[in-house]
């Protein structure tokens, strides 16, 4: 992997500094809501709505969090979130990994057929099929468990286009290899493509696990009792939408800042990963 | 690396493993649940639960659980398809612009007919005329009213002092707005002179039933699904055309929909504003300045006064649940209408009480002395002169129709249309919509 | 290219099940349902259901406001795809020079992307709210032209692209970045030789490489702006101010989940289906063609 970057430069230079202030007036312009929506958090209701705006945050931070946090049943909601997000992500990945792997190391009738099947899910979006979807849950019984709840979500290919691009980025000298070796093919699965797919693997899991985290309709549609539900229902439930009553922004923002620093934390742990696996996936 | 794969497997299967456990059923409890969805969310969701609180406590047979649904719109569509799975819950809350919807669907338990099944006996005759009048099929109360209220106007007493008008006196006409405003104006005691919220609802379907105008045909879609939208008439036309105008010179100054526009009474942006009566209890917390209530402004002849309409949402019964179950739902009912409960519930949200007992109970108690603002809605809707036009308004569909008026009204206030051209197409597309429903909805 | 396969019978089956089970009963199922609803008149309770044939697109299209729909849905896609595509590469461009701290700063461009739509909606919806907002208030200082979206079509539209591209970012760098990073040293070091600025280098070396990753981004991109991009004008403008701000993604959902109007919602859904997969082919077969693989 190379870099634009080459060792042995001139210690300073203006095109550097000009690099580094525009990277920082970006990062100024990328980053700021989401500092404002922090200080707004740690404000209390008079300084939110006061005009001229205030930009700095303030001292309210803790009981703006606390009353979020009990309002919102937010323990509670943060587990929910995080097994949903958890098992979307683990259980598309597995499924994508080995329907990616038939279609691309096997001939078997209906190939094609399985092929265009799942890449047709990419085109039909959530909304639409939300009602009927619930129907089918309903079929099954599975309203209000954790089942319904996340196998739904794993319904659209995208991570199966993603594998099969992948693997057909394999060398075939390694298949090769690895049959006069004598190995069947789920050993060269497990012994040979998955340690080459990690970095897939990491940026899969942290864009299937944000997909999850932040579903609200679904969620909402499914969970009927407290106990079920996700960190964005719990956020969306201190926003008044009756028309009749006043926002308290602060206590919202605090559950915003709640509902998006998991999914936040992720990415900046995997980021490495991340950026990795995209590029090679997507030859 | 494996051992990261087995790692977030591992970690998978711990989630999913104390998931399970958390999860088991607990014992055997002896309540029976019913079930309670609504869309109540903020300070509201609180009351709510407050409410619901009340009547577990006061008895051990059954558990009410609330839950919100979302807004009203999605709790609704929730409630659709639970029912159609049979996983309905026992009460859900609708808006009042799908009582049609509702009364149509034959998925509903009349609240009255569960109530004599049940043999429970409520005082329905207490009830405020203008709410169970909105809610009722032939004089039977088909849904529990729980969240009413009515527009009135809100003005700021400061700016007045400050514009050299009487903080004690509100404006009673629209000439009266109009003169106020710019008088405000020009001491630059506010920016804008008034401002409204739930545009539909209060400058076209109350503004028609305060002036005792028909808004739609068939007594308002009370008597028949081929209905059709009456508000391009002359008195539309008119009031619109006057607000459009007002827009330009800031005597009006459109805010958005629902309550978008709250921010500029709460800010001294505008120093009166028209919006639900709901609002006394968030403005009695959040308002900084003195301020005041009075009715809705009326243009005077050659209009004549009749009574305000309410909006709000009310409690609708699902069918199919067992005896018991229902023997529950009724219990609770009951106890939402009691006048203790009703008082509670308006002192705590400023949501109208619907029984004249609680009124008188209020009054006695010298609340409404303490809280002049509190009558005045309670004085628009039952000191007036109760006519067809002002009974209430119920269309099928009705929220894509308030949909369409509100986005043609921002056309008007935009300047794009003419008042009158604005009217007309969002009748030609309301009567539109109104046909579907008719023809979807053939009994 | 020659693929090497293993000759098992029944493996491939047992592998594929899982997906093609859930797909099946998840996707395809859900989904024919939907469709078959566009052929019907459907009470809200499901209680009644008439068949109506082709009457529903009719209807559609003979509706200047499905038109409004479909052009607003195009000026959102193509405005977020520009918006955020541009952005991105000139960041990612930015954040792969020979400069101290890249990491952090790549950090820091990239974690937007893990914000619920929704919550970035109301984010921005705090910041451009006309009255306590913060954005009108300092563009008051700038200018007495009142940004007022709630009246003007055009704000609102440019409040909900600039809103959707922001969320986006973090997605789109991270491929160029990725891209970026994987031009050997050794070609930008033979342009250097050769006297080309930093700007011919990045235009006619740079760009060209990059463009299988540009052609990938803006496919998806656009795809996202058609499809899962309603958070942020649900959260914010909900189509409003009249229907300035109504895609079609948007309104099949105010008409179906909303409104209750299962056979619209139904009918428009085959239609925005076909819109997008047409739109995808046509790029594979238009873009491809430019495109430089190595």
């Amino acid at each position: 992997m190379g870099t634009l970057a080459s060792p042995r430069k001139k210690p300073f230079s203006w095109s550097t500094v000009a690099i580094h202030g525009l990277l920082i007036a970006c990062i100024a312009v990328v980053a700021f809501p989401l500092y404002f929506a922090f200080a707004v958090s740690t404000q209390n209701l008079q300084q939110v709505v006061q005009q001229p705006p205030r930009l700095l945050p303030s001292v309210h931070a803790l009981e703006n969090y606390a009353e979020a946090w009990h309002k919102a049943h937010m323990g509670r909601m943060l587990f929910n979130s995080l097994v949903m997000a958890v098992t979307v992500a683990v259980g598309k990945i597995i499924i994508s990994m080995l329907s990616a792997f038939a279609v691309v190391y096997f001939d078997f009738r209906g190939r094609m057929v399985c092929f265009w099947m799942i890449f047709v899910t990419l085109m039909l979006p959530v909304p639409v099929r939300l009602m009927s979807t619930y129907e089918v849950v309903g079929t099954l019984g599975w309203i209000n468990t954790y089942q319904g709840l996340t196998v739904p979500l794993m319904a659209s290919a995208t991570a199966t286009f993603l594998f099969r691009q992948f693997y057909l980025t394999i060398p075939s000298e390694l298949a090769e290899a690895a049959q006069l070796d004598g190995a069947g093919p789920m050993r060269f699965l497990f012994q040979f493509l998955l340690p080459l797919s990690w970095a897939n693997i990491a940026a899969l899991f942290v864009v299937l696990f944000i997909f999850g985290w932040n579903q609200y309709l679904w969620p909402i549609l499914i969970t009927n009792t407290e106990a079920m539900r996700t960190v964005v229902i719990g956020l969306e439930e201190l926003i008044p939408r009756s028309g009749t009553e006043l926002p308290t922004w602060n206590l919202i923002m605090a559950g915003a800042m709640m509902a998006l620093l998991p999914p936040v934390a992720i990415i900046i742990f995997m980021q490495r990963w991340f950026v990795k696996g995209l590029v090679e996936s997507e030859k | 690396m494996p051992r990261t794969t087995t790692m977030m497997r591992s970690a998978a299967g711990v989630c999913v493993l104390l998931a399970a456990v958390t999860l088991a059923p607990a014992p055997a409890h002896a309540k029976t649940e019913i079930q309670f969805w609504h869309a109540m969310t903020g300070q509201l969701n609180d009351a709510t639960n407050e409410l619901v609180k009340q009547f577990n406590d006061s008895q051990s047979e059954y558990e009410v659980k609330p839950l919100n649904k979302g807004t009203y719109p999605v709790t609704l569509t929730a409630a659709i398809a639970a029912y159609r799975q049979k996983q309905a819950p026992h009460i859900v809350q609708v808006f009042e612009v799908g009582t049609q919807t509702m009364l149509l669907s034959g998925a509903v338990d009349p609240v009255y007919q569960l109530m004599k099944n049940q043999e429970i006996a409520v005082e329905w005759k207490d009830f405020i005329a203008p709410v169970v009048g909105y809610y009722s099929k032939d004089g039977n109360l088909y849904s529990m009213p729980f969240n009413s209220s009515t527009p009135i106007l809100y003005y700021n007493k400061e700016a007045f002092q400050k514009a050299g008008l009487d903080p004690s006196k509100p404006p009673q006409t629209w000439k009266q707005v109009e003169d106020y405003s710019k008088k405000i104006i020009a001491s630059g005691a506010a920016k804008c002179g008034f401002s409204t919220g739930w545009p539909s609802w209060t400058m076209v379907e109350n503004m028609h039933a305060w002036h005792d105008q028909p808004f739609a045909t068939k007594r308002n879609g009370f008597d028949g699904l081929d209905v059709q939208l009456l508000i391009n008439k002359e008195f539309g036309v008119m009031h619109l055309s006057r607000l459009a105008a007002w827009q330009k010179d800031n005597i009006y100054s459109y805010g958005g929909r629902q309550g978008t526009a709250d921010p500029k009474f709460v800010n001294g942006e505008c120093a009166m504003y028209i919006q639900s009566s709901a609002l006394i209890g968030g403005f009695t917390r959040g308002v900084k300045f003195q301020w005041g209530t009075g009715q809705l402004p009326f243009w005077g002849p050659p209009y004549t006064k009749a009574t305000s309409i309410i909006g709000g949402a009310t409690l609708w019964v699902m069918k199919g649940k067992p005896a018991n179950e229902n023997r529950g739902t009724a219990k609770f009912l009951k106890f939402l209408s009691e006048p203790n409960q009703q008082m509670w519930w308006h002192v705590t949200t400023g949501y109208l009480a619907i029984s004249n007992t609680a009124v008188k109970n209020l009054e006695a108690g010298y609340h409404f002395k303490k809280f002049p603002d509190q009558y005045t809605a309670f004085a628009e809707l039952t000191k007036g002169k109760a006519t067809a036009n002002s009974q209430g308004i119920r269309l099928g569909n009705f929220v894509q129709i308030r949909d369409v008026i509100e986005g043609e009204m921002e056309n008007i206030f935009a300047g794009k249309k003419t008042a009158k051209q604005g009217l007309d197409d969002a009748v030609t597309k309301s009567n539109d919509i109104l046909k579907e429903f008719a023809a979807a909805n053939k009994q | 290219m020659q693929r090497t396969v293993f000759r098992n019978r029944w493996l491939p089956y047992l592998l594929v099940f899982p997906q093609m089970a859930v797909t099946v009963l998840f996707f395809f199922w859900p989904a024919l349902k939907s469709l078959q609803l566009s052929l019907y008149r459907v009470s809200p309770f499901g209680d009644s259901m008439t068949f109506v044939g082709l009457a529903n697109f009719a209807k559609l299209l003979g509706d200047a406001e499905y038109y409004r729909s479909v052009l607003n849905s195009f000026v959102f896609a193509g405005g977020v795809t520009a918006l955020s595509v541009a952005g991105s590469l000139l960041m990612a461009a930015l954040a792969t020079q020979k400069i101290r701290g890249l990491a952090a700063y790549r950090t820091l461009l990239l974690w937007p992307y893990g914000i619920a739509p929704a919550v970035a909606g109301i984010i921005f919806l705090f910041i451009f709210h006309p009255t306590y907002g913060l954005l009108p208030y300092f563009l008051s200082f700038v200018t007495t032209y009142e940004f007022n979206w709630l009246l003007k079509g055009w704000v609102a539209m440019t409040l909900v692209i600039v809103s959707t591209a922001w969320t986006h970012l973090g997605y789109n760098i991270a491929f160029y970045v990725a891209g970026l990073l994987a031009i050997p040293g050794a070609v930008l070091e033979a342009a250097d030789v050769d006297g080309a600025g930093p700007l011919r280098r990045f235009a006619f070396i740079v760009f060209p490489l990059i463009s299988p990753i540009t052609f990938y981004l803006v496919t998806l991109n656009m795809v996202f702006a058609f499809f899962e991009s309603f958070g942020v004008i649900d959260a914010v403008t909900k189509g409003g101010p009249g229907d300035a701000t109504m895609i079609m993604v948007y309104k099949l959902y105010k008409d179906g989940f909303i409104g209750l109007n299962l056979g619209s919602s139904g009918a428009q859904s085959v239609i925005l289906m076909a819109l997008v997969i047409g739109l995808t082919m046509l790029q594979f077969k238009y873009a491809e063609k430019k495109v430089t693989y190595r």
